[in-house]
């Protein structure tokens, strides 16, 4: 039995997400000791804007540090060290004699920087910096969003010259209130969160001169790019005063971490509203021809950095959602699995859920939503099938696209997120991937992530080794399905993906 | 014909009045259409109120028929997500025991694993979901029988296969059994179904105290007993995890 919960020492790992910010107290076999969390304000100023108050997500990080060392019942000489993990590309920037943030946090779901990221593209169009940077010119990024700021806030851009101000994305803002903020705190970012800005050179990790000029941010509102395990500064005042801050990743990086995926070609799959799968490509930056992002795994310390892929699905948690609170086919976001396990097949229907275009690894705005193959034969519980097998062909679709861009074929794919409680998803995952699927034990892997770089930065963890020893496979599902019918299925489903593109007319595309 | 309960027809008689669109009715309404006196009918409202088949608008004072009706027609708990619901529970009961978790819920005579966590070592296992168990000689099947009366009356009419030498097969020996499960709280199988394999199981209840499922730890007999018992803390282990997913089901305290 190795039940020795409350036997120190441990790790508190901070999640700044886009609903709530949590934090999770695990001990040195990676279970979780203790969890708080507190979910914050969302505001929809204009159709397409979502801006966060980032003083309430600071009060609400100290209050669930605060909640989940009092839970856990320890003290700040109980915790090695402090890991941070975060919302990506959500945009702040604050003044650093007074603390205050000049504006909202523009959130990365935020779309109001398209135009200006169009104008960026000039003659080039949306590559124009993915050369240096892995990315193609898109609003979630942090860049067009700083200039966005500088643009529209009055007065900013002189303050900002001055030296006044300072930007972060959400690791900044937080690791520099925690060591101190007005007094003393330290402006830092690690390398995975500067890689989502499209203002870092992924090849040197440095912000990039010319980048910085074609956008006009004044370099002295950058933070320092540091790696993604090692001290940062300590804590000041809190609960957890003195305690090292020893991590920041990415929250998709951190699950990658988290999974222990620390080997060329392991790949991890997070399913929630939407989906993000990242592949570790090792120590060098793979350029995708095929939709994918090229962009930082994570960086121990001085190791060399390591690489990802990375290849998302806007919708597939949301397609449940969407059959439960649109369509009333179902009560409950499980009950698809009882309606859809209640026929063998999909009788034929194929739904293509491009709600709002096809992402990777076709990037086409012009396509929308389909169910096609329908027949008089079709039930809600065929359809119930297609919303699943729609999540695992996408997946399919990535994985292919990983594939080509990196020349490793996949071996096995780990995945974590709320959907992996659907069993027959994740079986038909399997048999559409041609290859098995693994649950792990931990399924807060992104939590775990930042509390594994900071625990390596101290010496909670000895090395990488030591985290995998730490991994449990709780579920694996192996592929059932002959070669024949996953073929015949997936040109099927390529055909009804066709069908999605090009549904709506150029112009209107642009919008 | 048997002589019916006068009482429970005139509720019935209410409830009717009470269904279909918009109705709302006040009690002298509702006793003079069915005939009685205020204070019979009123009686009878207020028991079927206290039982949330009736509610009561406060405003107005009128009846209409209680959500708790609606509820009875869709009471049915989702294995699914039930397994949803258990998902980290069950994660950690199989990390802390070190042996592999299992839910099962009654499925036509036996019992239905819907959900498996592996063992915690890295062996090769292969998922148990969708595998059916007998109600009899298994932890989980023992702790339906005991708790849900359709459970109950499957294994006392099945036969019950002697699977080991240690199997209980005889119906008294078998309602002593789980009379202890019930009055326990929890039910092992130690070598009853399978050679060289021992769990413990105990009973998960949703909101309103109905068995809905079971969860399980189970394991070589070596590691699950010690000196020839049952680990205590294997049982509190899986009790805990019990009591957690009927907390998240909305089960009270207890």
């Amino acid at each position: 039995m190795t039940d020795a919960h409350t036997t120190g020492p441990f790790i508190a790992a901070i999640d700044q997400g886009t609903t709530s910010s949590r934090c999770i107290v695990f001990d040195k076999d990676g279970r979780i000791v203790s969890v708080d969390q507190k979910e914050h304000e969302q505001i929809f100023p204009k159709p397409g804007w979502v801006e966060h108050d980032a003083t309430e997500i600071w009060e609400n990080v100290q209050e669930v540090v605060a909640g989940a060392i009092v839970k856990a019942g320890i003290t700040a000489a109980d915790v090695k060290a402090i890991g941070i993990t975060n919302q990506r590309e959500t945009t702040l920037l604050w003044d650093k004699n007074t603390g205050e943030p000049v504006h909202n946090a523009l959130v990365w779901q935020d779309t109001r920087t398209d135009s200006l990221c169009k104008e960026l593209g000039r003659n080039v169009g949306q590559d124009r910096f993915r050369r240096e940077t892995g990315l193609p010119l898109a609003s979630y990024f942090a860049g067009p969003k700083v200039r966005w700021l500088l643009d529209n806030v009055e007065g900013l851009r002189e303050r900002a010259e001055r030296g006044d101000i300072l930007f972060g994305t959400m690791d900044s803002w937080v690791i520099w209130n925690l060591t101190g903020g007005t007094d003393g705190g330290v402006h830092v970012t690690d390398v995975t969160n500067a890689s989502r800005t499209l203002l870092m050179n992924l090849h040197e990790m440095r912000w990039d001169e010319r980048i910085l000029q074609s956008m006009e941010i004044p370099a002295a509102v950058l933070p320092e790019i540091r790696s993604s395990a090692e001290v940062y500064g300590n804590a000041k005042g809190g609960v957890l005063d003195g305690v090292p801050v020893a991590s920041a990743l990415g929250d998709q990086q951190a699950a990658l971490f988290g999974q222990t995926c620390f080997s060329e070609g392991e790949a991890k799959s997070t399913y929630g509203t939407g989906t993000f799968m990242l592949m570790n490509t090792g120590e060098t930056p793979v350029n995708s021809y095929n939709g994918l992002l090229t962009t930082v795994g994570y960086r121990i310390g001085d190791q060399k950095p390591v690489y990802a892929l990375e290849g998302s699905i806007a919708v597939t948690g949301s397609l449940v959602q969407w059959m439960r609170d649109q369509m009333g086919l179902i009560k409950s976001a499980a009950e698809i699995e009882t309606l859809a396990s209640s026929v063998e097949d999909n009788g034929g229907a194929y739904f293509v859920p491009a709600f709002s275009g096809l992402f990777a690894p076709y990037w086409r705005s012009d396509a929308r939503g389909v169910i096609a193959g329908l027949t008089r034969y079709v039930t809600k519980a065929h359809i119930a099938r297609a919303v699943l097998e729609a999540t695992a062909w996408q997946t399919r679709e990535i994985t292919d696209a990983m594939t080509k861009d990196s020349g490793v074929e996949l071996t096995a794919l780990k995945v974590d997120g709320g959907m992996t409680s659907n069993n027959l998803l994740m079986q038909t995952l399997a048999d559409f991937l041609d290859a098995p699927v693994v649950r792990p034990m931990v399924a807060e892997t992104t939590c775990l992530g930042a509390a594994y770089a900071a625990g390596l930065a101290v010496g909670f963890w000895p090395d990488t080794d030591a985290l995998r020893a730490n991994w449990r496979r709780a579920a694996e599902w192996t592929p059932h399905m002959d070669a024949d019918t996953r073929d015949r299925e997936y040109k099927s489903w390529l055909k009804a993906v066709e069908r999605a593109m090009g549904w709506l007319d150029e112009d209107t595309a642009e919008e | 014909m048997a002589k019916n309960i006068q009482s429970l027809e005139r509720a019935a008689a209410m409830l009717r009045l009470l269904a279909g669109g918009e109705r709302r009715l006040g009690l002298s309404d509702i006793a003079s259409s069915l005939g009685l006196a205020k204070g019979t009918a009123h009686g009878i409202l207020r028991t079927l109120q206290h039982e949330g088949f009736v509610e009561q608008d406060t405003a107005s004072g009128r009846y209409q028929l209680g959500a708790e009706l609606l509820r009875l027609g869709n009471s049915y708990l989702d294995v699914h997500e039930l397994r949803a619901r258990a998902l980290v529970w069950t994660d950690d009961l199989a990390r802390s025991s070190g042996e592999s978790a299992h839910l099962g819920v009654l499925h036509q005579q036996g019992v239905l694993i819907v959900h498996h966590v592996f063992r915690p070592d890295d062996s090769r296992q292969v998922l148990e979901v969708g595998a059916m168990q007998p109600l009899h000689s298994t932890a989980l099947g023992k702790v339906l029988s005991a708790y849900d009366p359709v459970a109950h009356t499957e294994a006392m009419e099945t036969e019950r296969q002697p699977f080991t030498p240690r199997t209980v097969t005889d119906a008294e020996e078998f309602e002593a059994m789980l009379d202890l499960i019930r009055a326990r709280g929890w039910a092992a199988d130690v070598e009853e179904t399978w050679e060289g394999v021992a769990a413990v199981a105990a009973p998960i209840h949703d909101r309103r105290r109905m068995p809905v499922g079971a969860v399980a730890v189970t394991g070589a007999v070596e590691r699950v007993c010690a000196d020839g018992e049952l680990r205590p803390e294997l049982i509190a282990a899986v009790r805990d995890c019990a009591r957690a997913v009927s907390r998240d089901l909305g089960a009270g305290r207890f």
